[in-house]
């Protein structure tokens, strides 16, 4: 059990309750950033789009993030003239319960009052979210949890990772949603992974979006592999893919969605980050946040991220737990470190007892104890263009 | 794959089919690591995280690390060679470097 979650007039609960304060475009950022500096408080976060031209995916990404379980209300900021479609967001947050407010900053009079209007909303924003404040029980069947690997070494894949995938087991059985991905970096595991899958249109759309991602990548000329991996111990794609794979652990794999599709039911699903057409806008995801971004927007309350050179990385909107296998890492990063998985290579620990550790830990952050990124103040957000289909090829069960 | 018991030695096979084993320490050249029952020289510094040869693989032949192909030997590995991008190459997509520390393949 989960101690009480925010609920939301839509109905979702949230473990955090975060004002978010968007830019709509690169030349809105810096009102937008100091307003979130002026504000002064640790749960007004922000996010924003740098992009002046319009795109499908980027207006779908925010509205699922403007509305994301851990989102209590919304200031949007606008410079005015860009192409991002500001009115349909602000209905979508509208029609979802949650105060919105939108500043433009040419009908407000420029940069000073730009940033005196939008404070004012977001005190405004924050009032109305203590006035309709809601906490009440969270279970399991409630929380969404992801996981990603970034910085990975040698040790990823024998200790973070297979302790996560523990980890996961406990959540699926708990009735807990988990979302793995991506798919440019599972392959040479589509054989393995189409072997859990819970239906037969499952384990081809996984094949499938595995041969995708492997055509993709050899188009863009590198696959999902930094130069600090090789350092780490690692030689191929498909020995970093066999690591990262065992973050999904061992349970039936229940569909194959897209960024910002939210499963309808509890289970284990595998976020396609690739386009299913040549390269445009170019690499699927620039980084390991634009992945996190990603699992939020369909729904992640929390992301499980394994790294073995020692990333510090957190996020806005939803707490990230960082988990080393690395012994070396941890001994010189443990205050960005959550959990030391390298115990098990020293033979302290086994992979359940690591596993256990992260599953309470879990139920901590999503209880409202702060990871460790968190408390340090990293709010990365990074979003950018991309050409992707709003669904995934098949999910089991299916859409009532 | 892993057992999930606590490991003692210096490198670890993590499933039978594997010709590499992964070096849970720091491994200096000349040590002899027991694998699997069977011993093994080091014929190079290997540091954590990193491969050391199992069994000898053969130029072209595929390389095995947990139970699955992770690549192809790009020349002949004895047991007991440090495995990494200096005899090791991907079977999908070649891995890049830094331009200083280019791949040799």
């Amino acid at each position: 059990m989960i101690a009480n979650g925010y609920l939301r007039a839509d109905g979702r609960k949230g473990i955090r309750n975060v004002t978010a304060v968007i830019y709509l475009v690169e030349c809105a950022h810096h009102v937008a950033r100091r307003v979130v500096e002026l504000a002064q408080d640790d749960d007004v976060h922000l996010l924003g789009f740098p992009g002046c031209y319009p795109n499908e995916y980027s207006l779908r990404m925010m509205k699922a993030l403007a509305t994301h379980p851990n989102v209590g209300g919304v200031v949007l900021v606008s410079l005015g003239c860009e192409g991002f479609n500001r009115e349909a967001l602000a209905a979508n947050i509208e029609a979802s319960g949650r105060p919105v407010r939108t500043v433009v900053i040419q009908q407000a009079g420029g940069t000073r009052s730009g940033i005196e209007t939008a404070l004012a909303a977001v005190k405004q924003v924050r009032e109305e979210m203590i006035r309709a404040e809601r906490r009440v029980p969270m279970h399991f069947s409630d929380l969404v949890v992801g996981t990603i690997c970034g910085g990975s070494d040698g040790t990823s894949g024998i200790a973070a990772n297979p302790a996560v995938g523990r980890a996961f087991d406990r959540l699926v059985d708990a009735g807990a949603s988990c979302l793995f991905e991506e798919t440019g970096e599972m392959i040479g595991c589509e054989g393995a992974m189409s072997t859990r899958a819970a239906s037969p249109e499952v384990a081809e759309a996984i094949v499938a979006s595995i041969h995708n991602a492997e055509k993709y990548y050899r188009a863009m000329g590198y696959g999902s592999f930094a130069p600090g991996n090789a350092e780490g111990g690692l030689s191929t794609l498909e020995e970093k893919s066999a690591g990262a794979y065992v973050k999904s652990g061992s349970r039936a794999i229940n569909g194959v969605i897209r960024p910002a599709q939210q499963p309808d039911a509890p289970g284990l699903y595998l976020l396609d980050v690739v386009p299913d057409t040549a390269p445009k806008f170019g690499f699927p995801n620039i980084s390991d946040n634009s992945e996190i971004v990603e699992l939020m927007a369909c729904g992640a309350h929390l992301t499980l991220f394994t790294t073995g050179r020692g990333s510090v990385v957190g996020s806005a909107i939803a707490p990230v737990i960082k988990i080393t296998g690395n012994p070396e890492t941890y001994a010189l990063m443990s205050e960005d470190m959550d959990i030391d998985a390298g115990r098990v290579l020293e033979g302290k620990s086994t992979l359940d007892e690591v596993g256990d550790d992260i599953f309470n830990l879990v139920v901590s952050v999503a209880s409202g104890a702060l990871s460790k990124s968190e408390s340090l103040g990293h709010r990365e957000f990074v979003l950018t263009y991309k050409s992707i289909d709003a669904v995934g090829p098949a999910c089991h069960p299916t859409r009532a | 794959m892993n057992t999930g018991n606590p490991i003692t030695a210096a490198a670890i096979v993590l499933h039978p089919a594997d010709s590499v084993a992964v070096c849970r320490r720091n491994v200096a050249a000349g040590e002899v690591l027991p694998l699997e029952g069977e011993l093994v020289v080091a014929r190079a510094d290997v540091a954590l995280g990193h491969k050391i040869a199992r069994c000898f693989i053969p130029l072209g032949t595929e390389v095995v690390k947990y139970g699955i192909a992770i690549g192809s030997a790009t020349k002949d590995i004895h047991p007991g060679d440090w495995v990494h991008l200096h005899n090791l190459k991907s079977n999908y997509i070649s891995s890049h470097v830094r331009d200083s520390e280019e791949q040799t393949t």
